[in-house]
């Protein structure tokens, strides 16, 4: 079964009345359920606090890594229907099918190549020429191969910001993941880096499907196909992308939008 | 496309899982293991300790104030003991407590960065000087320059080696203290420096209350170790059970005797090889009292500040 | 128009002068009082080195090095405690390092908030306090005799382990706790597993300060004594104990675990202890060569820490 929307748009993967609460009972998010389209870039907007990270870092179950943290309801993950919150699904299954991206470049203090061959180690993958090849790709497709290639043994630590943030992205790419979360992946970066990475992302949903939070209303308009509204731990509103920002059908949505509130 | 991805995987889980599940029980044992070695060491201690108490009664072994299990005639007042153990301490503490102190205070609030990268480093090797090397400065060294000022001072005594542990223990002091120190928020000094404070007053009126649960850490530590400490008092406060409170004279204390007991021939299971274990038992209690006391005042003073 | 300025004051900012004055003048007598504290504990400390190794300084000789210990102070040499301490500490490392960092990982990477965790925790920081000598009566009534393993190097190396388990377990801890959770969650988004993310990551990026931790904790057992003594180490030996590698397969012998032993501040406490001041030259030279020892290792110790807080800036 492949669901699709009216627009004829395939869905990757979908939540269904998913709740989540934290370890000391406050519930970060009621009955959210969203779609994430395949190969379109979803953006989560809202005030800090509104559980759009939460929402995010159950797409990959970062929340496992918490004792006492508690989800209930599904993330389908399409084409074959794994609820990807079910306990009997190991999470470490899911994060080799649905990659991250985080908030501040976050490489690990070893070489380029190293960073970027991490994913493809913890796969078992042996062969160095698959595993040169891989890295080569991905590197190419975070833009970032011209950069770095006469210097791959260096230390990641010794890149800028932007070509830091550019390494992780190639680093969750190189394991060819079905979807790849982005938390605020230009709020610590300066504004060239940040149109960067932009351009980035918008070359990346012909591979893949990206859901991508942002404290910036600018960079979701730019570059989203849809966009999703959180307010409070509840999804608002969620539309195209040009339909929340020219006709919001909520209130709400529209003050936020306006700068009215938030 | 996933779906050929995702079986493999699969068919992984279990075994990963498994091993996963084996390394944590392993790390689990090794962290256990400190544990084991609390219930070993009060087990032996308590094991090898009945024995004495069921030939020495507990009235006498507090009461009394001989201590010579090893002659003909047979006394077990370990307050001959404990008085020289106490007597070291508390000379070891009135040097320490304030010198450490002064140090702590200055190299908190006083010392320029420079100047305290500089010293930290060398308390740091001062606290690695091995407490052999010390003893024998204070048999030496420390009684010899005493012995100058105070000519009746006997070669044994207990002030040499006592002022030598108060100037091993500084650099402990010092350390804990002016941790604690310097985790007071900056806030804190900027508040008192606003209201025209100097670095003195802010010091002594707001830093040391503030981290005076770590200063009492400090000292708690600084006692455990003085009460524990072996080489020194062996080596240079004479090896003789004395009660006496006065620094002049020998005497031995609950580890000296220990040690003296352990360089002879001991007969395993004699009451001589039980009393040093009664003896441990003691110095156990002791620590483990200061350290329960320690924790207490930490507590009442961390509720205030 | 006229600028007025200010005719009144709310205080007499002579007074306040004067009381500045006066509390500066505080200041720059605890300043004092604080340079002399801490320069004379060093000066007094270096004098009573330099004295120790002038002391022994007529012992510095290649002899001293490889004779075993005589009854005549002038042949008698420490060749049996350095070899039997390196035999001790070569147990004690191998013993106290990998448990005391796994235990370091355990308390750090896996243990749950519950009762389990707070017992070990409470009793990690509670053998740290334990005096060196409790360890010595533990070492005497389980290994030397429950276990029968007797006066051995087995024993002290076990002993003397069990000392520096909590430096290691501790050092480790803090090395682990540097390391910032965002590192930990890029190597779970790619797939990894726990003990992936603490092998490749969690323990390569701490090694260096549990290395710290390690060379602290073997100073320490070198200059250990009490414990070792509590345990009925030999104060004179003049026989090495069998070497722990030969020519002939199977090239390792363990047979040197169930040797008697002694170590340098055995050694050491052995000479002061006798009245004849021509031993007491041994013992300074011995004691120098314990502090130059424990130094070094310390010093380099803590020249590493400095340069890995230095290096990695998360």
């Amino acid at each position: 079964m492949v669901a699709k929307n009216k627009h004829n748009e395939i869905v990757k993967a979908e939540s269904k009345d998913l709740n989540f609460f934290y370890a000391d009972g406050t519930q970060a998010l009621k009955n959210v359920s969203l779609p994430v389209y395949e190969n379109k870039i979803t953006a989560l907007i809202g005030p800090s606090g509104c559980g759009k990270s939460t929402f995010l870092r159950c797409f990959n179950r970062m929340h496992d890594l918490y004792p006492g943290n508690r989800y209930d309801g599904e993330i389908t993950l399409h084409p074959d229907n794994t609820n990807i919150l079910d306990k009997k699904v190991d999470p470490i299954e899911v994060r080799m099918r649905i990659s991250m991206v985080f908030q501040k470049p976050n490489p690990f203090p070893k070489s380029i190549y190293e960073n970027v061959a991490y994913g493809l180690r913890v796969r078992g993958e042996t062969n160095a020429r698959v595993i040169d090849e891989k890295i080569e790709e991905a590197l190419k497709g975070a833009s970032l191969w011209e950069e770095v290639k006469d210097r791959l043994q260096d230390l990641a630590f010794n890149l800028s910001g932007g070509q830091q943030q550019r390494l992780c992205i190639a680093r969750a790419l190189a394991t060819e993941p079905e979807i790849m979360l982005f938390d605020e992946p230009t709020s610590a970066l300066d504004p060239i880096a940040t149109v960067n990475i932009e351009e980035l992302m918008s070359g990346l949903k012909d591979k893949l499907s990206i859901l991508i939070v942002t404290h910036n209303m600018q960079q979701a308009a730019r570059i989203s196909d849809y966009t999703a509204y959180m307010y409070l731990g509840e999804l608002v509103e969620h539309d195209k992308t040009d339909t929340i920002f020219t006709k919001p059908s909520k209130k709400e949505t529209e003050d936020y939008i306006t700068g009215k509130f938030g | 496309m996933s779906e050929t991805t995702i079986s493999p995987q699969l068919a992984k889980k279990f075994s990963r899982n498994l091993i996963e599940r084996l390394i944590e029980f392993g790390l689990l044992c090794s962290a256990a293991f400190a544990v084991l070695i609390t219930a070993a060491i009060v087990f032996v201690l308590v094991s090898e300790a009945i024995p004495f108490f069921q030939h020495v009664s507990l009235y006498d072994f507090f009461t009394d104030t001989v201590w010579t299990p090893n002659y003909s005639i047979k006394h077990y007042g370990i307050l001959a003991l404990v008085s020289g153990t106490l007597t070291t301490t508390f000379i070891a503490l009135f040097v320490a407590i304030p010198l450490g102190t002064i140090t702590a205070i200055y190299l908190s609030e006083f010392a320029s960065h420079k100047v305290r990268e500089t010293i930290k480093p060398i308390l740091e090797l001062l606290v690695g000087v091995p407490t052999v090397v010390f003893g024998y400065f204070a048999l030496m060294m420390v009684t010899p320059l005493l012995q100058k000022i105070y000519p009746d001072l006997t070669t044994f005594n207990m002030l040499g080696p006592g002022i030598v542990m108060g100037i091993m223990i500084v650099p402990y002091i010092a350390s804990v203290a002016e941790d604690s120190m310097r985790a007071v928020p900056m806030a804190m000094r900027e508040g008192a420096y606003a209201m025209g404070a100097t670095r003195f007053q802010t010091a002594v009126r707001v830093i040391t209350p503030a981290a005076i649960s770590g200063i009492v850490a400090a000292y708690i530590l600084a006692i455990s170790r003085a009460v524990g400490e072996t080489m020194i008092v062996a080596i240079a406060a004479g090896q003789q059970p004395n009660f006496t409170f006065n620094p002049v004279e020998s005497a031995a204390t609950i580890t000296s005797y220990i040690v003296s007991v352990a360089l002879g021939d001991l007969e395993h299971g004699g009451i001589g090889y039980q009393s040093i274990f009664a003896a441990g038992l003691t110095l156990l209690l002791m620590t483990l009292s200061f350290n329960i006391v320690g924790h207490m005042a930490r507590k009442k003073f961390a509720e205030r500040y | 128009m006229t600028i007025k300025t200010s005719k009144k004051t709310a205080v007499d900012v002579n007074a306040i002068r004067r009381l500045i004055k006066k509390h500066k003048k505080n200041d720059l007598m605890f300043a004092a009082l604080g340079m002399f504290v801490i320069a004379s504990l060093t000066i007094t400390l270096i004098i009573l080195f330099l004295d120790l190794v002038l002391d022994g300084y007529p012992k510095f000789t290649l002899d001293f090095f490889t004779n075993f210990p005589s009854r005549r102070a002038a042949r008698a040499g420490i060749l049996s405690a350095w070899v039997g301490s390196s035999l001790v500490l070569l147990v004690t490392f191998f013993v106290a390092v990998p448990l005391g960092i796994a235990a370091g990982i355990y308390l750090e990477e896996y243990a749950k908030k519950n009762w389990i965790s707070d017992i070990i925790e409470i009793n990690v920081s509670n053998l740290a306090g334990v005096p060196s000598i409790i360890y010595g009566l533990l070492a005497l009534g389980l290994f030397v005799y429950s276990f029968g393993l007797g006066q051995s190097i087995l024993t002290a190396g076990l002993t003397l382990a069990l000392l520096m388990l909590p430096i290691v377990i501790v050092s480790t801890r803090e090395a682990i706790r540097a390391i910032p959770i965002h590192i930990r969650e890029a190597a779970y988004a790619v797939g990894a597993t726990k003990w992936q993310v603490v092998l490749h990551h969690v323990v390569q990026y701490s090694y260096g300060g549990i290395l710290t931790g390690v060379i602290i904790g073997m100073a320490r057992a070198i200059g250990e004594t009490a414990p070792v003594i509590t345990i009925g180490a030999l104060t004179f030996i003049a026989f090495l104990p069998p070497s722990p590698v030969s020519i002939d397969p199977p090239f390792l012998n363990f047979a040197w675990l169930n040797a008697g032993f002694t170590v340098l501040p055995i050694q050491m406490f052995n000479w002061i202890s006798r009245p004849q001041h021509a031993f007491h030259i041994n013992a300074a030279a011995t004691g120098a060569v314990i502090i130059i020892l424990t130094a070094m290792m310390n010093g380099f110790a803590i020249k590493l820490r400095y340069n890995v807080r230095k290096k990695i800036k998360w």
